[in-house]
Order: C-alpha cells, then sequence, then structure tokens
C-alpha cells in the first residue's frame, strides 16, 4: 500500500478575539471535507472551546485533546467523526482543564499523529497571544490570518504574523510560513462611509497574500445556532462561497479575488502578485 | 580522578549587553517632569520595558526632593536601573551607579575633536556596518542595531520599533517607532517611502505623531537633526 502523504498542518489565528477563527476553522474544515479530503480540525482553546458548538458535536465530546495528551485517552478514541459529512474530523478542546496542560511534548506527538492521518490538520487557536496561542500554531506548515476590516484587528494580526515566524518549528528551522490572510465580517456599505478599513489598506498593512473575503452575513450566526458550519448549511449563501472559494486557493487553485457586492474589481495578489 | 573532572566547573555565566536609555533631569525640575508625563502618556509603555538610569549632572536637588523623584522612578512607568551623579549615601544598594557604559556626552566629546568621522561606525573598524531587513517589521517586534544603519526593505507596522545607531532607512510605509542615532549620532538620519510614523527621534531628540506636520503624512520623507530640532522634508 501506498503510505499517504502527511497533511498540511494549518493554524487559524488572529491575535484580537472574536473576529471569526472559529467560524473559519468549521466552515473551510468542512469545505475542504467536501472537496473529498481527510480533515481534521482541532480546536486549541483550552477552557473556551466553542468548535464543537460549531459542528453540532458538543454532546458526543467524551474525550479531549488534554485527555490524549495526558494519556487517559487515545487519539482514536478522541476523534469525533462529523454525522453529516464524510471525512469530517472533530479533536475537541478540554473545557476544564487550563492552558498549562498543553505540554510541548504532548502537542507535538499529537501533531505527528494527525498529520500521518490526515490530508489536513487545521488548527484552532485562541485569541491571544499567549501559550495556546502558541501551541496552536507551533506545528503549522501554513497559517490563515484572520482580521476584520477595522485597525485593531489588523494590528493584532501583524503581530501575530511577526510571531509565526518567531515561535514556530517551521520558522525555527529556518523555513517560510505560507501565510494568508483571510478578511472577515466585510461590511461593504460601511467600508465606504470610511468607517472601516478597505481590502486594499488591510492587504496593504499586512503585505501577505489574500485568501479571501468573506462579507458579514446573519446567516453565519444562524448557522452556528443549527451547529452546521455555513459551507455546508447554506451552500449558495455569499459567506459559504467565500468560504468555498479561500478552500480551494488553500488547495492550489487559482480563483480570482470576489469582493462582496458590486464594486471596483479588485486585483489581487495571492500566491504572488498576479493580477485577477 | 573524579577529582579531575571536578576542576571543570560546571558554573557558567554569559554576558549581555543591552541599551539602556540614560535621562538627565534639568531645571526647573517642574516643568522637566510635565514634559516627561507627556511624553510617557503619549508613548505608553515606552520606558516600561527598557532599562532606565537616571543622571543628576544637570541639576543639585535636596535631600528630600531627591526621595520623591526617586519615587516617581520606581512607579511601574519606568524600569529604574541605576542612579547617577548623586550622593552615593543617598541611594538605595540596587540603584548604584553601574561602572562603565559608553556615555553620551563621551561620544559628543569625541565628535568635537574629530567633526569629520561623521556617519562612520562606532567601533572604528572601518568597516561599514549596517542591517539589512528584507521582511517587514511587525507590530510588537523591536530592532535594535547600536553599531550602525537599518534598512527595511518592506515596512514598519505600527507597534513596532526600530532602533539604530546609526541611519534608519525604510523603503516601505514607517508606521511604527524610529529611533535613530541611538547613541547619541546627531548625523543620523531616517529616510522612509511614506511617513506614518508614531514617532521618530534622532540622537534622543524626538517628534511624535502629533507633532509631525499632517501634510507629510504619507509622503517619502527625510527626517535629520539640526540645532537640537527634528527636521522633516518631504523629498518628491
Ligand atoms: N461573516 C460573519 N458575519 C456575521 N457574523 C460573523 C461572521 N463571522 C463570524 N461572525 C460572528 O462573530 C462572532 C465571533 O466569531 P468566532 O467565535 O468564530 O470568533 P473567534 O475569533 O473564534 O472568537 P474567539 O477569539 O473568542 O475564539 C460569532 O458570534 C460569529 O457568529
Ligand atoms: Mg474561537
Amino acid at each position: 500500500m501506498a503510505e499517504k502523504k502527511p497533511a498540511t498542518t494549518v493554524v487559524v489565528t488572529s491575535g484580537k478575539g472574536g473576529v471569526g477563527k472559529t467560524t473559519s476553522t468549521a466552515a473551510i474544515g468542512a469545505a475542504l471535507a467536501m472537496e473529498g479530503q481527510r480533515v481534521v480540525v482541532v480546536d486549541f482553546d483550552i477552557g473556551l472551546r466553542n468548535l464543537d458548538l460549531m459542528l453540532g458535536a458538543e454532546r458526543r465530546v467524551v474525550y479531549d485533546l488534554i485527555n490524549v495528551i495526558q494519556g487517559t485517552a487515545n487519539l482514536s478514541q478522541a476523534l469525533i467523526r462529523d454525522k453529516k459529512l464524510h471525512g469530517l474530523h472533530l479533536l475537541a478542546a478540554s473545557q476544564t482543564r487550563d492552558k498549562n496542560a498543553l505540554t510541548e511534548k504532548g502537542v507535538a506527538m499529537i501533531m505527528g499523529e494527525l498529520r500521518s492521518r490526515f490530508d489536513w490538520v487545521i488548527c484552532d487557536s485562541p485569541a491571544g497571544i499567549e501559550r495556546g496561542a502558541v501551541m496552536a500554531m507551533k506545528h503549522a506548515d501554513a497559517a490563515i490570518i484572520i482580521a476584520n476590516p477595522e485597525i485593531s484587528s489588523v494590528r493584532d494580526s501583524d503581530r501575530i504574523i511577526g510571531l509565526l515566524d518567531a515561535k514556530t518549528e517551521r520558522g525555527k528551522r529556518g523555513q517560510e510560513m505560507e501565510k494568508h490572510l483571510l478578511i472577515t465580517r466585510y461590511d461593504t456599505a460601511r467600508t465606504k462611509t470610511g468607517e472601516m478599513l478597505g481590502i486594499d489598506d488591510i492587504a496593504d498593512i499586512l503585505s501577505i497574500p489574500v485568501l479571501g473575503v468573506v462579507p458579514e452575513s446573519n446567516k453565519v450566526l444562524n448557522a452556528s445556532n443549527l451547529g452546521t458550519p455555513i459551507t455546508m448549511a447554506d451552500r449558495d449563501s455569499p459567506p459559504a462561497r467565500a468560504y468555498g472559494a479561500a478552500a480551494k486557493r488553500l488547495c492550489g487553485q487559482d480563483i480570482p479575488l470576489e469582493i462582496p457586492a458590486g464594486r471596483k474589481p479588485f486585483f489581487a495578489n495571492w500566491f504572488g502578485g498576479r493580477a485577477a | 580522578m573524579t577529582i579531575l573532572a571536578h576542576t571543570q566547573s560546571q558554573f557558567r555565566f554569559q554576558g549581555r549587553s543591552f541599551l539602556a536609555f540614560v535621562i538627565f533631569p534639568t531645571a526647573p525640575i517642574g516643568r522637566w517632569l510635565n514634559d516627561l508625563e507627556k511624553w510617557v502618556n503619549e508613548s505608553p509603555g515606552f520606558f516600561a520595558e527598557k532599562p532606565l538610569m537616571v543622571d543628576f549632572s544637570k541639576v543639585s536637588p535636596e535631600r528630600d526632593e531627591f526621595n520623591s523623584l526617586l519615587a516617581y522612578f520606581q512607579s511601574n512607568k519606568f524600569r529604574l536601573i541605576a542612579v547617577e551623579n548623586i550622593d552615593p549615601a543617598w541611594l538605595p544598594r540596587d540603584l548604584l551607579p553601574l561602572p562603565g557604559g559608553r556615555h553620551r556626552q563621551e561620544i559628543e566629546a569625541a565628535k568635537k575633536q574629530s567633526p569629520i568621522s561623521g556617519n562612520a561606525n562606532s567601533h572604528g573598524r572601518g568597516t561599514v556596518n549596517s542591517l539589512m531587513l528584507n521582511s517587514p517589521v511587525r507590530s510588537g517586534q523591536e530592532i535594535f542595531f547600536p553599531a550602525g544603519d537599518i534598512s527595511v526593505t518592506g515596512s514598519v507596522a505600527s507597534g513596532a520599533e526600530i532602533i539604530s545607531g546609526g541611519s534608519i532607512h525604510v523603503y516601505g510605509a514607517l508606521r511604527g517607532r524610529a529611533i535613530a542615532g541611538s547613541d547619541g549620532n546627531e548625523k543620523a538620519r531616517i529616510f522612509c517611502s511614506s511617513l506614518e510614523a508614531e514617532l521618530v527621534s534622532i540622537a534622543g531628540f524626538y517628534k511624535s505623531a502629533p507633532d509631525i506636520d499632517p501634510d507629510l503624512f504619507g509622503r517619502p520623507v527625510q527626517i535629520w537633526l539640526q540645532d537640537n530640532l527634528i527636521l522633516l522634508k518631504a523629498m518628491e
């Protein structure tokens, strides 16, 4: 039997809280699984776990990441298969322990094992720049940086991008980490009035390629209330289409960037500066 | 033979050099404190993270005046490591003057003797020291290069800080803090292709965002020091 190619490990991170990391992890994880990929989404937000809710799996969490690190369960026992979507799996965070239970050795062991079992390992980072966030990024090959079109979010993202080269195994080996900017909660009306930053401004400040722009939409909240990622719950909605396209770009497909709602086309420069 | 092995001591230590800021209280002290407070409020945390020395060579306070100043500098806004040019008997043990350290005045004195030394590197080794950064300087990063010039091919983010003993060249946007001539080189300059800085400083003189002419915002600008004044000029 042919050896499986090791997974691509992606961290979804932002610095600032509440910008849409968990929503995006679930949506992109589901979108990749819908493309036939084997995916595991891992919740690193110890003590504030949310990813299980977004996948409607909260009642099925018996063992979590910390149980596996501490050896009270093995990985197969802790992995939860998604009921609706073949290929999607969840490794939940612990709601009762604290982030100090995330030991370096334990995280390295789990990431190694997940890498050999899946095509994609997607790590949902907690907010902040503390231990939990650092552990979530530590073994990543690529990062999706979530930013909202406001200055505080963009600055925190910038801070996190700096840490991605300093604190990760890849960075320590001197290899560059692939970095993708995903702008979420983008509101055209509020950008036009100047209340929010434009995409070009954000891309210019952060100077990393844009993976996608997800519009503000109450369909996102509806989907999370249903416990289904938006990419499954409402496939044709604008946020689901944006996430779907972002997932395809993550796989290396060349898809022009769509900017929410009738504006002049924006010439995106993902994967190294090509005009769309 | 175990004795021999033991002669190889397990005790190790490393030397580490870092930049300490030295400030000189001047009379009238009330006004000087006001200016300092203003600076601290405009750049919160600027001093909090850096070792600070206070040099009393320009004032001679009474003991009680000194004590209240000391209490102020020992607050959490600062990280006071030493006090100089004051009666050592007034000082707690942990604040005694530190031996050594290159002083700004000494550098100035040396410069007066050889006015053509200009921007040459401070080690006099005859090599041009410069640090080239090929990736953007991100928020929260601090680049410290006392030995010479710093060039950044990308941008310097808001919340980032570059400190150079010489000049600073930023080929992207300068949005953070640029501190040139950090050990007193008044010939140091700052160049950037888009000025959006939070603070620029040369040889200890500074201008923070509110004091910078808004017309220069976003433009390519050159910054230098003349007669103790920071001057800025668009380079178009
Ligand atoms: N595109 C969107 N449109 C509208 N609401 C959104 C969008 N994306 C996310 N939200 C809402 O924003 C809130 C925060 O989202 P989410 O929990 O995914 O953020 P987070 O970055 O994971 O937060 P934390 O830092 O607390 O982990 C949620 O209520 C979510 O429904
Ligand atoms: Mg979250």
